[in-house]
């Protein structure tokens, strides 16, 4: 079973992320068993069915917006956001949006372009779930990685992990 | 100046064991070049023409001499004895060896410095005021600022990644002396009418290929919520900002696609959420951080120095140099001084590790242990004595760093250009020196007063061609490096952007096309007028006509 990292862990894992290919559209899927993060567009034009159903989440590519998921929260289990590339940071403010703006409890899936150099500016923007690409790391390379978490002990500002910025935190002497 | 505590000095010394693992997994050929680019970057390590580059971060321009010495120790271990400063007041090392770099950042980390976020696609070097702190006409010290939005922009989770490179310069002075309007967001200090401190706050200037001067998008923001205001910005910006062309990335393209009016609306949407929240800054951080930039001990001293009012009348190599070089600092008896970059035999703001330490010891003897880098490409010694002048100006002109052409034609802000930089159409050090050379003459670049050329070697405008009086941008044109000049642009309060004046030239035309531009300005000039206002007076005709000659204007206005 493929692995990956959860709150700083490093778990098995069996959730499947649906990729619809262009022929396809959105309302001829079928489901595979288990847990699985359906595109935005299937969850949209199947939502009255899919809604509830254990272990489904939700994927967004980077350019979708949040926002248009805000309402739907309450009936997955699951955000992934994709990074199409590691150097397109927009879902890092969409995981911020999820946990701050819209109080979103579930998991919150870094997909895509992940690698681990990033690894700490997602767990901080409020990713907990962090999945590289399948055959980008070895589980030992995984296991090294989990390292890049705790690249720096104590940052300056306030994100999603620590909301008070350091100034808040801690007593400096001038 | 602003000294790390346990917090700051840990953040550095992570940053080095995070590069150096890094830099090891990188050479041990498990982060490819793609992947390694961005971190390289972030940390101001580009791979250039020659050798790699790395540029270190000197926040808001501000040096101590202990980091000075460092920097001249670094030039002359791991470089070829020189450095150079930027336009956003940072050190750049030409010729370190990529293995080199985690071990020169853990000799910067032991003074206080780093090469964080001097490049890539994230919040860079912010940049202030080079006469902070003493200027006259300063309202409120932007330095404390500079610093508190240094530390909210390192390493901020959500803003590594952003479409473009954002830069953010700071100002507190009637004058702008940092180039607020070309900034992705530029901040003037300033009070309300109840006299509290705040923010106008600038959105969306810049230079590049689409040079922009950026919009007001609030008259004051109040100092508490400056971070909550910008993380605003930013997060519009991160979301909503192009990413399928590298030339339309920047926040500028996005603001002028909106308009200001509902650019902003997006920002204070944004914003109602998070203003009030934990990011509002409080009164206890802003006296600790401002209580390092205390003002120094001054002595009470008469405004007019008598022996130094002597010096000047006995010596006019001195006095030139003091007319020039030495402004006028907020404190009576106490000057500002230059210290030129500009010796026409180096590349502007070329700077060797012995001249380095020269102005480490003046510092150290004459300027409470402080040195100041300008986005102009020149040092500064902020706190001379007016008694102290001449042995200043001594030393330095024995170590070829009192040029006195502070302000004027020869006070090139230039690029590394071509010989350097990978990104160039075509070198600007030459052309500069060049020009340099053209106009020795002092007497006539007296004559001829303020004025400011600027040359950058291609559409990055790193050396700030659209805010010259005088441009100079290398083009490109079937693989040959030409010139083309633009007048008009202006920094400061009244920010321009130039005007290009017609076809390019070749490198060995340069300097006659100067003399040609200056020929006019001397022409037409009226009583007192500097260069700039001129050309804004007479409009660029008489200029064209003075570098094309009547036949090729006329042919040009027929064909156009
Ligand atoms: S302006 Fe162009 S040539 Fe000059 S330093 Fe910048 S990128 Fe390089």
């Amino acid at each position: 079973m493929p692995k990956l990292i959860k709150n700083g862990q490093l778990v098995d894992d069996n959730a499947q992320v649906l990729i619809l290919d262009e022929t396809q559209a959105p309302e001829e899927l079928s489901l595979p068993e288990g847990p699985v993060f359906v595109p935005f567009a299937v969850w949209q034009a199947h939502k009255g069915q899919l809604s509830g159903r254990p272990g489904l989440g939700v994927w967004l590519d980077s350019h979708e917006d949040v926002a248009e998921l805000a309402e739907d929260l309450g009936e997955i289990s699951g955000v992934a956001l994709n990074f199409p590339k590691f150097t397109d940071g927009r879902s890092y403010s969409a995981a911020a949006l999820l946990r701050t703006r819209y109080g979103f409890k579930g998991e919150i899936r870094a997909i895509g372009d992940v690698l681990r150099d990033q690894f700490f500016f997602m767990q901080r923007c409020g990713f907990d779930t962090i999945q590289p690409k399948a055959g980008k790391y070895s589980d030992a390379q995984l296991e090294a990685a989990l390292a890049s978490l705790q690249d720096f002990s104590t940052p300056y500002q306030a994100a999603v992990d620590q909301p008070a910025p350091l100034f808040r935190r801690a007593q400096r002497a001038a | 100046m602003y000294r790390y505590d346990s917090y700051d000095q840990k953040i550095v010394d992570e940053r080095v064991a995070q590069f150096r693992d890094q830099t090891r997994r990188y050479l041990a050929g498990e982060l490819t070049d793609d992947e390694f680019r961005p971190l390289r970057l972030q940390n101001g390590l580009y791979i250039q023409r020659h050798a790699p580059m790395l540029r270190v971060a000197v926040p808001y321009g501000l040096l101590s001499t202990r980091q000075v010495r460092k920097l001249a120790h670094i030039a002359r271990s791991y470089d070829k004895g020189y450095t150079h400063i930027t336009t956003r007041q940072n050190f750049q090392f030409n010729w370190p060896s990529l293995e080199a770099v985690p071990e020169i950042l853990a000799e910067l980390a032991s003074v206080e410095m780093h090469a964080i976020q001097t490049s890539g696609a994230c919040i860079r070097n912010i940049t202030s005021d080079p006469f902070a702190g003493v200027a006259g006409d300063e309202y409120i010290d932007p330095r404390p600022w500079c610093e508190v939005l240094r530390q909210w922009s390192t390493f901020h989770p959500e803003f590594a990644f952003l479409p473009r490179k954002f830069k953010i310069a700071v100002n507190g002075a009637r004058q702008d002396r940092a180039v607020i309007q070309c900034h992705d967001i530029g901040l003037e200090l300033k009070r309300n009418e109840a006299g509290e401190i705040g923010f106008r706050v600038l959105v969306g200037g810049g230079m590049g290929r689409t040079p922009i001067i950026g919009e007001e998008i609030s008259d004051f923001v109040p100092w508490q919520h400056i971070i909550t205001y910008n993380e605003a910005i930013l997060r519009v910006y991160n979301r909503h900002g192009r990413r399928d062309n590298l030339y339309k990335a920047r926040i500028k393209i996005l603001v002028k696609a909106l308009g200001i009016a509902e650019f902003k609306r997006q920002v204070e949407a944004e914003w109602a959420f998070t203003r009030g929240g934990p990011s509002t800054l409080t009164e206890a951080e802003v006296t600790r951080v401002g209580a390092h930039f205390t003002t120094p001990a001054y002595a009470s001293l008469p405004s007019e120095d008598a022996g130094y009012a002597q010096q000047r009348a006995a010596n006019a190599a001195f006095a030139a140099w003091t007319k020039r070089n030495v402004l006028a600092h907020k404190v009576p008896g106490y000057a500002i001084v230059v210290v030129s970059l500009k010796d026409p035999k180096r590349a502007p703001g070329d700077v060797t590790d012995s001249q380095l330490e020269r102005v480490a010891d003046l510092a150290d003897a004459y300027s409470f242990g402080e040195i100041r880098a300008t986005h102009e490409q020149n040092l500064v010694l902020a706190d001379v004595k007016q008694s102290d002048l001449f042995a200043v100006w001594e030393q330095l002109r024995s170590a070829n760093l009192a040029t006195p052409t502070f302000g004027l034609l020869t006070d090139i802000i230039c690029c590394p250009g071509g010989d350097f930089c990978s990104l160039a159409n075509a070198k600007s050090i030459p052309i500069a020196n060049a020009i340099q050379a053209r106009f020795e003459d002092l007497d006539y670049l007296y004559d001829i007063g303020d004025i400011e050329l600027n040359i950058s070697g291609c559409m990055n405008s790193c050396g700030h061609h659209h805010v010259g009086h005088i441009g100079i941008l290398g083009v490109d044109k079937n693989g040959e490096e030409w010139y083309q000049v633009s007048l008009g642009g202006s920094q400061g309060n009244q920010t321009s952007i130039g005007k290009v004046i017609g076809r390019s030239f070749a490198a060995h035309e340069m300097p006659d096309v100067i003399s040609k531009i200056i020929t006019v300005y001397q022409a037409e000039r009226q009583e007192g007028e500097r260069f700039i206002e001129t050309v804004r007076r007479t409009g660029l005709d008489p200029f064209k006509l003075g570098v094309y000659g009547e036949a090729a204007v006329k042919e040009r206005k027929q064909n156009a």
